[in-house]
């Protein structure tokens, strides 16, 4: 798929090719948006078509031995997340990091272009300096070393992370025509191995009493939310290691809390004390943000699951549908609830609607990859995803979801994406 | 730690995980819990201890009034968060009040936060956002007196402390719906 980037320019090959959707045009939109460079030169170098009877150049010298950490491809320099600083230079290190998941397949992010929300940059913490404290209604209060940490009983799991600001640039009064990612891209997917959380707790002897925790992190907001004790007895994870390596710091390093399904905020990245209570804490977070405003103006807080979600990443905004012929439109969907088990795809705006493939292993609260062959005749149309899980929720369309909040509401945005698809094949971000 | 230790730990942690899964429900104890955590003194407990629930639990000694707020807010604050916390480039801390239903909702301390305690409990850990944690106690009570004051939630010369804070009654208190433990809607 990386190399169909590079080959599938009109002028290089008339595309028959099912996958050549990304045209220079969306790689020139999704860079311009990024900040970084598209690797334009290494395309032009490419635009002559080779001899396939000759020799490329890299058959005839030894290739450069393997590095200590591999990178990506030089020519795939323009996969690059969508940075936005909201403050500007006042607050650089506060703000959004889109992972470009109109670049992306599969369902695994890679480490590196997994989202970023942080609120006051990314601390450097040398573990060995760095304690993780458990405390209040517990009959022994715990300081825990990193050392220790990563002796203990630990568990793998695949799931998605999505801050519940995702997809409100989604809700600009008029459609914003940059990438998906660029919208949609606070999603992320890993395999995060850790310590459930329930087993430290169990070790620090919870209070009967004890209903609720409090989680800070180390960072320079200290950042802290209120977390529910069912949950931290279900299925919260005390992460160590993401995608096989230790966590990056931009995701928590040494040690992040995970709530599998959750709004993102809650993880707490870079943790350094769980504090038992009875009551929430009424944290800024989880009071002046990550609320949810109703159409009346109250709003409502604690809304932590994920609702059902998918979005059609390729073809998608920006983007041109190279030719008439057989395509394939791909996307990703997930659930804070629990396992996908239907994705729908339409290309009539929703008056019609077909059941694409699900791909790879249906992991609970993880991002599932769906696919549908779609023959394209050349008329215009409107694509569309809609995505069930196995509790039965339906993805909401745009004006359902509307109408449940006040027109200010910026978080929980699951309602489908609608990208319309013009005569000439350009695809745009459109209300439906 | 050697490689092979290191995997007979991890097989045992499969077989504890996977006997403990079953029983998650509440606090247990077990003889084969790792229990690698050094138990806290209760001076390490309140030195980490920062956050400050509504109750006001956990509020430190000092005092501060509006007026002395306005001096550490015109030093500290101002640049990011404007003239009476009218906001830009930051967050206005200040007015908003009847907007919440509105495209343009201003969400401020005035008009949406529901607990002053909350107020104290971030500006004391995270503000002023290029120095956290560098204002003193005192200093922190008079800073959330100014701006409660700005909203015209307290008198200018009220002095926030331990006591005073958790008492104060935001105009939005009632404006929050929980939806947890989750509910159709």
């Amino acid at each position: 798929m990386k190399n169909h980037n590079a080959d599938a320019s009109p002028t290089t090959r008339p595309s028959r090719s099912r996958r050549a959707f990304l045209t220079r045009g969306a790689a020139v939109a999704g860079a311009a948006v990024s900040g970084a460079l598209a690797a334009g030169a290494a395309r032009e170098a490419q635009a002559v078509e080779p001899n396939p009877l000759g020799i490329a150049p890299w058959q005839t010298v030894p290739g450069t031995p393997a590095g200590g950490y591999g990178q990506p491809s030089q020519f795939e320099k323009s996969v690059s997340r969508h940075v936005v600083k909201p403050y500007g230079d006042l607050a650089p290190g506060t703000g959004p990091t889109f992972t470009p998941i109109e670049a992306l397949e599969g369902t695994v992010t890679p480490s590196g272009l997994h989202f970023v929300r942080n609120h006051n940059g990314v601390p450097e913490i040398n573990p060995a300096q760095h304690r993780l404290m458990i405390h209040g209604l517990v009959k022994r209060p715990l300081i825990f070393t990193m050392e220790a940490l990563l002796r203990y009983p630990t568990i793998s799991r695949p799931h998605f992370l999505e801050c519940s600001g995702n997809s409100n640039r989604a809700l600009a009064p008029q459609p914003l025509q940059i990438p998906v990612g660029a919208m949609h891209g606070l999603i992320s997917c890993s395999e995060w191995t850790g310590i459930p959380l329930s087993l430290l707790l169990q070790e620090a002897g919870i209070d009967p009493a004890a209903t609720w925790l409090l989680a800070e992190g180390a960072d320079a907001v200290g950042m802290s939310r209120s977390i529910p004790m069912e949950k931290a007895l279900d299925d919260a994870m005390i992460a160590l290691y993401q995608n096989g390596e230790r966590l990056r710091p931009e995701q928590g390093y040494p040690v992040r809390l995970f709530l599998p399904g959750w709004e993102g905020n809650m993880s707490v990245k870079w943790l350094r004390r769980l504090k038992v209570t009875d009551s929430p804490t009424y944290t800024k977070d989880e009071t002046s943000k990550y609320t949810d405003l109703l159409p009346d103006g109250k709003a409502l807080q604690f809304t932590y699951e994920m609702g059902v979600k998918s979005v059609i990443t390729r073809p998608s905004s920006g983007m041109t549908v190279q030719g008439r012929g057989l395509h394939e439109i791909s996307g990703v969907a997930w659930s804070g609830a629990g396992r996908i088990v239907k994705v729908e795809v339409s290309t009539d705006g929703g008056a019609s609607w077909k059941a694409a493939s699900l791909h790879g292993e249906q992991f609970p609260k993880s991002l599932v990859r769906f696919r549908l062959p779609w023959e394209w005749d050349g008329a215009p149309g409107i694509l569309q995803s809609r995505a069930t899980d196995e509790k039965g929720q339906v993805q909401p369309a745009r004006k359902a979801w509307l109408a449940q909040y006040s027109p200010g509401n910026i978080y929980h945005n699951n309602s489908i994406v609608n990208w319309s698809v013009g005569t000439d094949g350009s695809v745009k971000n459109v209300y439906v | 730690m050697s490689t092979s230790k290191r995997i007979g730990v991890t097989i045992a942690a499969a077989v504890f995980v996977g006997a403990c899964a079953t029983q998650m429900s509440g606090p247990q104890t077990t003889a084969r819990q790792p229990n690698l955590g050094r138990v806290a003194t209760a001076e390490e407990v309140a030195g980490w201890d920062i956050s400050i629930p509504p109750s006001g639990a956990g509020l430190p000694a000092g005092s501060g009034t509006a007026k002395q707020g306005a001096t550490v807010y015109a030093a500290k604050c101002l640049a990011c968060h404007g003239e009476k916390g009218a906001g830009k480039p930051a967050d206005a801390l200040a007015g908003g009040i009847g907007s919440l239903a509105t495209a343009r909702p201003v969400r401020t301390v005035g008009s949406y936060w529901p607990y002053a305690t909350t107020l104290f409990d971030y500006v004391r850990r995270a503000m002023p956002i290029a120095k956290p944690l560098s204002l003193t106690n005192d200093e922190v009570y008079a800073v959330s007196a100014y701006i409660l004051y700005l909203n015209g939630i307290v008198a200018e010369d009220a002095p926030m402390t331990a006591t005073t804070l958790p008492l104060v009654k935001m105009p939005n208190r009632d404006g929050f719906i929980s939806d947890w433990p989750a509910s159709k809607r």
